[in-house]
């Protein structure tokens, strides 16, 4: 018997393999890699070659007065739909789950749709909606809005992790004596914990590099992070935009791994204890 | 002092014989029943999961609901519980009416099929949960963790978590945890049936023993005839929603009511026939395979009325000379169990019949030609409509 044949062939596959994984990669990280690279870049223009090492642009950032304030209210906005659209979820998740009722399946689908029905029309829509009814655009809207686009993934993480958490549980809770609030609060909501995290991770990171809907939706005067970047960009690329790009990378990236890891050290502490 | 017989059931299978309160051992009543069903319909949308069922059950008995699945036996066990809305009847612990207290107050101990220890919290967590919310102050607590931790024998398991245990020992830090704040009533929902073989016999002993030690009322959920006979005081056979026997572990074995029952617990072997004569209390019987056998009659029965003849497998006698009742046929199948045989033997009727006899060395070869035979008084008649003849 000759094991050549295959093995050869079989190394041929894997080299090809290796090498479409490092293109994808490279594809999918070079960007990324290129606008940290070039935030650091001591050159006044903000692409190739590199001239020098600088923090310049950064410090640059921190005297920038609009961008302060669209971060400041990039911030806001992302705090407050990420803990409403949360509170919101549980609360839909636990409806959909646990309860049977007329029109449930329906509800369902009207959830999750404006995660499927494109994000501009979503913008328009509630533009022209605001317009009919002569209001304002403003900061209560712009929130709403977030809520809006984050609400249906929070829905299906949430629903999610409710559908593993046996029934059974509940119920050995109530037969024990604990009424319905204390059963959530014991049982439900600990078992619940990771989805809460995450679904709050994911609202924030949505709401804060949320770039179209915003536009459409931002009152007069008030720039989020994205719109600041975008007008920013009207003018130059310049290096600053790279070092704004490098601190929303650390943000949007940085938040959900350290949700992950506090999740994973309180984990690894219960068991230890 | 209640009175069983005093529900009427739909079907003539709960004759009164079966359901004599003082004909199974038990303590004797102390007043009022642990537990008191009393017409219970139980309906989901149009579909009855449970008709007309009727039961008092003592102070410290071990009844099981025994049937098939989807025959109301979990529909009912969890409506003592307050898990499940009952559509008509009442259903009292302790004389005092349920129907509209919430699960949180009944003050029942749950044991679910699969444990259900909340995962998030230790072992004494999970075992003190009850007492926390009966305002048991915390020294008391500890101490009586401890005890049922004991009682389980599992004791100083407390800092675990359910996920550090086995399959065994989570079940039984559950029974602790149902039995700690000493419930009036302990519900048992299939407790063995995710556990393994060997893991099940062990537990079954287990339960029986702490729940006798307890004195505790318990309600078991079963569909596992041997879990049934070997740990009930009384068995409740249930078949679609409705009750078909009441008894004593020998008493639904060894006078099955119904068609049902005798084929549920130990398939028993179904002879119809017709009687041909009566002589004295012995009726003589046409069997549709040919054969002609004799039978004890409780009662005169007319002749050409038509009946079935339940054999156990157990009563029945191969190869060796007996008697009376002598069917010859051939073997077609044999299963080797060490200290006993089952075979099936083709008497030339529609289904084999089942013997299971203990043998001394070498059983029999399929295929072989053998007499079986069984004892007239060894078995139990039902009429037409499958309900047994008293």
């Amino acid at each position: 018997m000759r094991a050549e044949h295959p093995d050869r062939e079989g190394r041929w596959a894997w080299r090809l393999t290796g090498a479409i994984t490092v293109c994808v990669y490279v594809f999918m990280f070079a960007p990324i890699l290129a606008t940290v690279v070039l935030s650091f870049n001591a050159s006044m223009f903000g692409g190739f070659p590199l001239t020098g090492f600088s923090l310049r642009w950064y410090e640059k950032l921190l005297t920038n007065g609009p961008v302060l304030d669209a971060f400041r209210t990039s911030m806001w906005i992302a705090l407050v739909t990420a803990t409403v659209t949360t509170l919101l979820g549980i609360m839909a998740a636990l409806a959909l789950v646990r309860f049977e009722f007329r029109g449930k399946q329906a509800i369902n689908t009207l959830v999750i749709l404006p995660a499927l029905v494109p994000e501009t029309i979503l913008g328009v829509g509630l533009l022209v909606m605001i317009k009919a009814v002569d209001q304002p655009r403003s900061m209560t809207l712009l929130v709403l809005g977030h809520i809006l686009l984050t609400l249906p993934y929070v829905v299906l993480i949430v629903q999610a992790r409710m559908v593993g958490i046996k029934r059974s549980y509940e119920e050995a809770a109530l037969s024990l004596g604990a009424p319905r609030v204390s059963t959530f609060r014991e049982i439900t909501l600990p078992l619940l914990i990771p989805a809460v995290l995450a679904s709050v991770l994911l609202a924030f990171t949505i709401s804060f590099d949320n770039t179209s809907a915003s536009l459409f939706w931002r009152p007069a005067g008030v720039e989020t992070m994205p719109t600041q970047i975008l007008s920013m960009l009207k003018i130059s690329i310049s290096p600053e935009v790279n070092a704004l790009g490098t601190v929303m990378i650390l943000l949007t990236v940085g938040i959900p791994l350290a949700g992950g890891l506090i999740l994973q050290s309180l984990t690894w502490f219960k068991a230890g204890k | 002092m209640h009175d069983d017989n005093s529900h009427d059931q739909p079907r003539p299978a709960s004759a009164g014989a079966d359901r004599d309160p003082l004909a199974r051992g038990e303590s004797q009543p102390t007043g009022k029943p642990a537990v008191e069903f009393r017409d219970i319909d139980i309906f989901y949308g149009k579909f009855a999961a449970v008709r007309d069922f009727s039961l008092a059950i003592r102070k410290g008995s071990f009844v099981t609901l025994l049937g098939p699945s989807g025959c109301g036996k979990t529909t009912i066990l969890r409506s003592i519980a307050g898990l499940v809305d009952i559509t008509s009847g009442q259903i009292s612990i302790g004389g005092k009416r349920v129907d509209d207290i919430p699960i949180y107050k009944r003050n029942i101990g749950l044991v679910f099929q699969n444990y259900a220890l909340f995962p998030h919290k230790n072992v004494f967590d999970n075992v003190a949960f009850g007492l926390k919310y009966r305002n048991v102050p915390k020294p008391e607590i500890v101490r009586r963790v401890k005890k049922a931790l004991d009682m389980v024998r599992l004791p100083g398991s407390e800092t675990k978590l359910p996920s550090q245990l086995s399959g065994g020992q989570q079940q039984r830090i559950a029974l602790a945890r149902a039995i700690v704040f000493e419930p009036e009533v302990l519900l048992l929902d299939e407790p063995l049936s995710a556990l393994d073989a060997n893991m099940r016999e062990d537990m079954r002993v287990e339960i029986k023993k702490i729940q006798r030690e307890t004195g505790i009322t318990a309600i078991f959920v079963t569909h596992d005839q041997e879990e049934a006979l070997s740990m009930s005081d009384r068995i409740v056979v249930m078949n679609a929603g409705l009750i078909e026997q009441i008894g004593s572990p020998a008493q639904v074995y060894d006078q099955p009511a119904t068609a049902f029952v005798a084929n549920f617990l130990g398939k028993a072997n179904m002879l119809p026939g017709s009687v041909t004569a009566m002589d004295g209390n012995m009726a003589t019987i046409a069997l549709a395979s040919g054969h002609v056998v004799k039978a004890a009659a409780p009662k005169a029965l007319t002749a050409g009325s038509a009946i079935t003849v339940v054999v156990r497998p157990q009563k029945l006698t191969v190869g060796t000379a007996g008697a009376a009742n002598r069917l010859s046929g051939r073997i077609v199948s044999t299963s080797y169990l060490g200290g006993n045989a089952v075979y099936e033997i083709d008497i030339g009727a529609g289904t084999p019949l089942r013997a299971n006899t203990l043998i001394d060395g070498q059983p029999l070869r399929e295929g072989e030609t053998v007499d079986v035979c069984f004892d007239p008084l060894g078995c139990v008649l039902l009429d037409a409509q499958g309900v047994r003849i008293a």
